[in-house]
Order: structure tokens, then sequence, then C-alpha cells
């Protein structure tokens, strides 16, 4: 973000914004952001003196009678500051952030300055304050941020439709989100999409957005903002051209490639904190065109983390190559690696003569058969395909060029077939903390289905995928995907074409659903074979290795 | 003259049903409900009756049992025509024990008691002639065909029993019975429907559209979806093709599915059926299903396009018919009043 002198306007404001945009992002990186935190805070006590005319101007907003040295003073890191502090005084915390939305609005501002006093406070009297891993939520829309406990994770935006608030303020926080130009006056916004069609009222808190309106159309010419490479990722994303959980992932880790690559640094500012702010829009930007997914996020995350951890004497050049590096490497360990090791286990759970069962088209089940056939199996495929994506018929094109047999049904028909099966290869979008499965919708019905007829269920699914959230049904946190695609011509009529000029009428796509643990047999990982209930045991060894 | 003229006449309509039912199973889906199948048939059998030459019981039955079995071959997934027949048999049998008195009349049944006693029941061969036979079947042909009639009309009106007021039901594909039930049900109360579309032939469009135009608020989902909002869902209602002799469905495929959710949700799965659905098949371990091709993807691909589904009776809760509810364990006891167990092959 600009130098807050440019913005001017409620400094204060913006500081919460960006808390927001912050807490948004990182909100699984307790760890991650204190330590941030500590070093920011080092640095500030080292360029105090620089940055005197910029603290003057972040004193207006929380309160600073307290040392402003202590504030870090760059734009960015101020709003960490308020957010990230580890418990301090018991902040009226009503933990729950649904309720007490608007008029907690300005208490949360309130909430905001006493907190960054504290901080203040507190920093100046304590170079460290210990490894909490608290989490206070930083300054969301809707509750008082909790100090206390990190229980409650901040509620992302793209659950909180129903809200209109929290759409105000993500119209605002789009506003606002320009990248670091050197020339204010083009407030060159992102866009902000709007809903598309009736929602259905059981799915009113997520968006619902037609792909025949997308963002690329809102943008202005030229758009500076954002980079081309991330322009054409979003237009990607939204029209369907990249789908499936890893291409996503890989698609935005060449795409930020690109864009470090493009990157040069503004004079007076660090590598470390302004890439990373100038990565916000491109984020919120991608977000709009369609939500990220759990791939994403921690790609993301560990971007970031990267970007961060620079140190400060490193030359331009070299930091840029030694991110490249490290996404290059992230991209090698997480996905091709671990789909290396994903297929040599599995393999040995693949016999001869089987008949196996996949769904749709996850790249690493594809992958996984490929290999076995490579290596001679014996088996054959039943591939299970179902409206309105059809993603099965990739698959087959796929498994079929190989040269292994297959048979393609609909999804209606899995309990027909399902007595020949035995075993159900499935791909996962994303593992929740609480064992769940989250994959493309109809895969929970054929694990159901499958554990009617005793058929063991196999998920495949790389551990970067893994996920801190929990869920236990497939309507608080989903994708709505566009209505109209339901819409079919049969025998030469098309039931559905008019349904919007039906007031009673709504049409559903959902994209995701949740399967619970027990209709899962087995999880294959990059790190070995675990049962479902295990995934918060892998979260844990991977947090503490970070 | 009439002889000749009547019997041409009558083997005339006899093929052109057999040639409407080749035709409304080889195409792209069902051309006509069941119920107008069932309809058409006693109608067909009610003209037999009337104008084929017989002059016992016997011969009538014989008649009409070998019309119905190449009734039945010309479209074997039809039951309804099946079924029929051995209602208008045990019609037959009725009226023609009524008439020779009443020994038999008070219990058709084969009890264990009856044959230890009398043992020479089935050889009641129905060659007796009895000149009011013929009205007389043609009469309770007329009153099957009433009954027919008001199936659609008897179940809707049960409706209100089983719904109630912000009710979120769930439906599969298409079922005409089904409909009528929501939109009675739709007049009083206020609920909210779910259908499944059912691809590939995606009858649960229509379906939506129609209730949707009754003022029902209506959500179409994919097949793909159903689990996932299973967990929403406070009753299942749907309708079936044919009601087997134990209690089980042959239904329109993906109905299994449903009702393997409905059960780990232990949601109610309601299933409307008149009773001319019933039949006393059991399910057939070679299952048969209509093979369509659907999508030609690549020649080296096997398509299976199965139609109908099996569904196993410990999965439904309650069959609503034109006679009232019944659990799916009492269907068996219901099969034995319909039809006479020496018809159950024809």
């Amino acid at each position: 973000m600009a130098d807050s002198g440019e913005t001017g306007g409620p400094v204060k404001k913006d500081g919460i914004q960006q808390a927001k945009t912050e807490g948004k992002e990182l909100t699984k990186e307790e760890k991650q952001r204190l330590r941030k935190e500590k070093k920011q805070q080092k640095k500030s006590k080292e360029k105090k003196d620089e940055k005197a005319s910029q603290e003057s101007e972040k004193e207006k907003k929380p309160v600073s009678s307290a040392s402003p040295a202590s504030q870090p003073p760059t734009q960015p890191i101020t709003p960490k500051a308020p957010s990230a502090v580890p418990t301090l005084v018991p902040v009226p915390a009503s933990e729950t952030p649904a309720p007490a939305d608007k008029p907690a609005k300005s208490k949360a501002e309130m909430k905001a300055e006493r907190r960054a006093r504290q901080e203040a406070e507190r920093a100046s009297k304590q170079g460290k304050k210990g490894e909490v891993g608290q989490q206070a939520a930083p300054g969301k829309p809707k509750a008082p941020p909790s100090e206390l406990q990190p229980v409650v994770k901040r509620l992302p935006e793209h659950v909180q439709v129903d809200n209109p608030e929290v759409l105000k303020k993500l119209a605002k926080k789009l506003e606002r989100q320009q990248t670091p130009e050197y020339n204010a006056a083009t407030k060159v916004k992102i866009p902000l999409r709007s809903d598309y069609g009736y929602k259905v009222s059981l799915f009113s808190h997520l968006h619902q957005y037609s792909r025949k309106a997308p963002l690329t159309q809102q943008l202005s010419i030229p758009s500076t903002v954002i980079h081309p490479a991330i322009v054409r990722l979003g237009l990607q994303y939204s029209q369907g051209i990249v789908a499936g959980s890893n291409a996503r992932s890989v698609a935005l880790l060449h795409a930020f490639k690109q864009v470090i690559r493009d990157y040069t640094t503004p004079p007076n500012e660090e590598l470390s904190r302004d890439l990373v702010n100038k990565l916000k829009p491109y984020i919120s930007f991608l977000n709009q065109c369609r939500p990220l997914s759990a791939s994403m996020g921690n790609a993301i995350k560990y971007i970031k983390k990267e970007i961060s951890n620079i140190p400060s004497q490193c030359k331009e050049e070299e930091a840029k190559s030694k991110l490249l590096n490290c996404i290059d490497r992230y991209i090698d360990e997480k996905i091709n690696l671990a789909a290396k090791a994903i297929a040599k286990s599995s393999i040995e759970k693949i016999s001869d003569g089987d008949v196996i069962l996949v769904y749709g088209c996850s790249s690493l089940v594809n992958h996984i058969l490929c290999e076995a056939f490579e290596k001679n199996r014996k088996f054959r495929v039943i591939v299970v395909d179902s409206r309105p994506r059809l993603e099965g018929r990739e698959a087959l094109r796929r498994l079929v060029q190989r040269g292994i047999s297959c048979t393609y049904v609909l999804i209606s028909a899995v309990s027909y077939i399902l007595p020949e099966v035995s075993k159900v290869f499935l791909g996962a979008h994303a593992l929740l903390a609480n064992g769940y499965v989250m994959s493309r919708v109809g895969t929970s019905q054929i694990a159901l289905v499958a554990k009617a007829f005793n058929v063991p269920v196999l998920v495949c699914c790389e551990t970067y995928k893994f996920c801190e959230r929990v869920q236990t049904d497939s309507f608080v946190s989903n994708e709505l995907d566009d209505p109209d695609d339901l819409i079919v011509t049969r025998k030469g009529k098309t039931q559905l074409e008019h349904w919007q000029e039906v007031p009673s009428l709504g049409l559903l796509n959902l994209v995701y659903d949740v399967t619970p643990p027990d209709f899962v047999d087995l999880v294959i990982t990059d790190l070995g074979m675990i049962p479902c209930t295990s995934v918060p045991v892998v979260l844990r060894v991977k947090n503490v290795d970070q | 003259m009439p002889g000749p003229d009547k019997e041409t006449d009558l083997t005339e309509r006899i093929e052109a049903f057999l040639s409407d039912l080749k035709r409304g199973g080889s195409g792209t889906g069902p051309l006509r409900g069941s119920a107008e199948t069932a309809r058409e048939t006693t109608a067909l059998l009610r003209r037999i009756t009337a104008q084929a030459r017989w002059s016992s019981a016997g011969d009538l039955m014989e008649i009409i049992r070998k019309e119905g079995r190449r009734m039945t071959a010309a479209q074997p997934s039809e039951t309804t025509v099946g079924n029929m027949i051995r209602r208008v048999l045990k019609i037959i049998r009725e009226e023609y024990a009524r008439s020779r008195g009443s020994s038999e009349e008070t219990d058709q049944q084969e009890s264990l008691h009856k044959l230890l006693t009398s043992g020479g029941l089935s050889e009641e061969n129905f060659r007796q002639h009895f000149a009011a036979l013929k009205a007389n079947v043609i009469e309770a042909i007329n009153e099957l065909l009433t009954e027919l009639e008001g199936t659609t009309d008897n179940i809707a009106m049960q409706a209100l029993e089983h719904i109630h007021s912000n009710e979120v039901i769930m439906t599969i594909g298409r079922s005409r019975t089904v409909e009528s039930f929501l939109k009675d049900a739709a007049r009083k109360r206020k609920f909210h429907v779910i259908v499944a579309e059912c691809a590939p032939f995606c009858q649960g469009h229509k379906m939506a559209t129609s209730l949707s135009e009754a003022g029902i608020e209506t959500t179409v989902i994919a097949d793909a979806a159903i689990f996932a909002v299973m967990s929403r869902v406070n009753k299942v209602i749907i309708g079936t093709q044919t009601v087997l002799a134990n209690g089980g469905l042959r239904a329109v495929n993906g109905t299994h599915t449903l009702a393997l959710a409905a059960k780990h949700h232990s949601t109610p799965l309601i299933v409307c059926a008149p009773m001319f659905k019933l039949s006393p098949q059991v399910r057939r371990l070679t299952n048969e299903p209509d093979f369509y091709n659907f999508c030609e993807i690549l020649s080296k691909v096997n398509v299976h396009c199965p139609v109908f589904d099996y569904v196993p009776p410990e999965l439904i809760t309650l069959f609503i018919s034109n006679i009232g509810g019944h659990a799916p364990s009492y269907i068996y006891r219901l099969m034995s009043e319909l039809y006479h167990p020496e018809d159950h092959e024809l």
C-alpha cells in the first residue's frame, strides 16, 4: 500500500483494512506472523530515524503517546502490530464472529487503537514476546477481535455474502488495494464481482457468479494495478480453463514467478515488505475470479513466508533468483515428487485383475493409474462422471490413450456397477483437520455407496493440500458454480431455459462436498499411508518442521 | 358378419397395442406413463372378454394368458401390463367361483390347512359354462378401470397427512404421482422441494418446472450433489416403476444412491406407488438393464447406461398407495390379495 501520507484520510481505517487483508490471507500462520513481527520490530528499531516522518503520521492512528519508535513505522507493518498482538489485555472479546457487526465496528476501531497502544507499550518494554502462538484475529469486519484465545479464526469473506456490511468492506478494500504505484493519481481499483441469478436460500451466504460475466470485463484499461500474467490467470480460473487443485496451484506459482521476475524494488522500500504488498491485490483479484483453493492458500503462505524471510541486505537480483528457486523447489517437492511417492505406495495396493473405480478427473489418480499400467499391472478402470462438469471424459481420454481398458458410467449408475468393483480411488481437493475429505461434489456419494457394498475406498492426497479448517457439512463453506450450467437440451426441448423468470425455481450447482472419515478406508500421502483421522497429526508435524 | 369382423378388429387392436409397447420401449424413454399403460391394457382386456370367442372361464383365461405373454414379451420392462393381466385373471377366477357357488369365495388362498383337508382345490379347471359370467367379468373389469382412474387422486388426497409446513422434501426424476401428491399438499402448506435431475435424460427438469409453476419453491440439483444436500432434507418422496414382491423397488437409476443417502441421515423414504405397480416378480439376479448408448466418446470404451435400479426393502420407510399407507413388510400380503399364486407365471 502506498505511503500513508498519500492516502491520507482515515489512516486508522486503512490500517484495519489492511489488518483484515493480512488476516484473511495469513489466518493460519500464527507463528510465522509473530516471527515476522519480531523481526520487523527489530528492524524498525534500527530504522527509527529514517522513518521519523512516517511515524508522525502513524501516530495519528493509534494514539501513540507511547514510544512510536516501537511502532514499526512502515505502513504494512503497522496494522500487523495491532492485529497480531498476542493477547494482552482482556479485550472484551466476543469470540464469535457471527453477531454484532455494525455496532461493533466502531468498537472494533477503538479496540484496535487501544490494542496498538498497548502493543507499543509492551514492545517497548521487552524486545521479545514469547512465541505464545496466540493469534488474535485481526480487526475482523464482524467481531471485535479476540485477543485471548486463538480459537476463533477469522471468518473468510467468501462465506459471508449474506452480510451486506462485509460486502461493503470488501468493496472498499478492493478500492484501496492499489499496487504501490508511484503515481497515486491512477486510482485503478480491483473490481468487485457481482452475484448472478437467484440463490438457493440455504446458500445465500456464498457467492454465485456467472461464467459469462468474467471479472476482466470490469477492469479498466490500462490496468496498471494488476500484472498481465495474473489477469490471464484469473481469466483462466474463472472460465474453467485451468481447473483442478494441482493445476491451479502450479499455474499460480508460475504466474508469481513471472511477477517476481518483472518486479523492481521501488526506492526506499525493502523487497521483503514491498513484494508482499504487491502480491496482495493480485491475490484479491484472483480470489474474485474464483475463490482460492486450500492448496493455493498454502502455496501463497509459503511464498509470503519466503519473501519476508529474505534478509534486508540481500541484493535485488540475488533475492529474486532465490525466490524463483524457492518456488521451483516447492513445486518440485510438494507436487512432482509427492506424486511419485504416492504412486509408489499406491501401486502396492493395486493387484492384478483389479477393477478400479475413479471419479472425475484427478491428476494424481490418473498419474497413479498410468504408472501402475506401466509397471504391467493388469487391471481395468471404471470412470464415473457427473453433470454438469463432465470431467470424467477428460480422465477417460487420458487413460484410453495409455491403453488402459475403461468403462464409463454416470454417477447415477454407480450402484449398478459397484458390485463389479474391487477398489475405489478418489482424489481430494483438501483434507480438513477433522478428517473430512473435501473434494469434487459427488465424491461423498461414491464413498457412501462403496461403503454399502463393502468396497475399499482409498483417497490420494499430497500433504500440501492439508488444511487446518474443519467442516462437517457441505453448506457452510462451498463454491457455487454458474447455475446456467445445469441447463440442458434433451429431445429438442430445454426445460430450464427460462428458469430466471420463474420466481420459485432455483438451480444449484455445487462444486465441492465433504466426505466423512468413516467412509474412507485409507489416505495415501507422500508421507505414507495414514487413516483419515491422522490428518491433524500430520499438520502438527508440518508446523513444527516449519 | 359381426363375428369375423369383430375378431379382425380385435386382433388389429391387439397388434396396435403391441407395437405401441415396443415403440415406447425402444425409443428415447417411455412415451407414456404407467397409468395410461395400465388403463389401456385393461381396456384391451375388456374388449377381448367382450369380443373373443370363448365358452368357459378356462378358455377365456387361456386366451388372456396367451395375449398376455405376447404383450409382456413386447416390452419386458413395462410391468404394469403383466400386472393388469394378472388382475383380470384373478377377477375371472373370482367371478367364476361366485357363479359356481360360495364355497371358495371366502378364502381363495392356499392355506396349509386347506391343502391338507381339501387337497383338490387346484383341480379346478374352470370348464363350467355360466351364462352370466361374461357380463360379470366385464362389470368387474369396469370397476377395475374406475379404480385405475382414481389412483392418482387417491394418493394425492393423503398428501396432507405426510407433509408438514416448512419441510424440505427431496425427489428424483419425474413421477406424475409424486407431482400431483406435492401439488395437492402445496395448496395448503408451504414447503421446499429439491429435485435431483436424474441424468442422462434429466426428467427432473420437467418436474421442477411444473412444480415451480404451481408455486412450490423448487431447487434443481445435479445427481452428484444428492448426498451433499441430504443433511438438510426432511423427507424423501419418490415414485417408482415397479414395486416388487419383497417390498423392494425397481425405480429409475440413481434411486438406490438416494435411498442409501437417506438411510445414512435417517431420513424417511416414502414411495408413492399405486397398486397397479405391484408386481409378483422378485429381483432377477441377472439384472437386465436397458442399454442406451448415450455418449460416443471413443470406440474403445464400454458405456453403461442402466435405466433402472433395484432398491432393497430395508431402505424404504413407507409405501403410499391408493388404498392407504403400508410398510414394506406388508407388501407380500397385498400381493396375495391382488393376484392368484398360479398366475404369477403367466
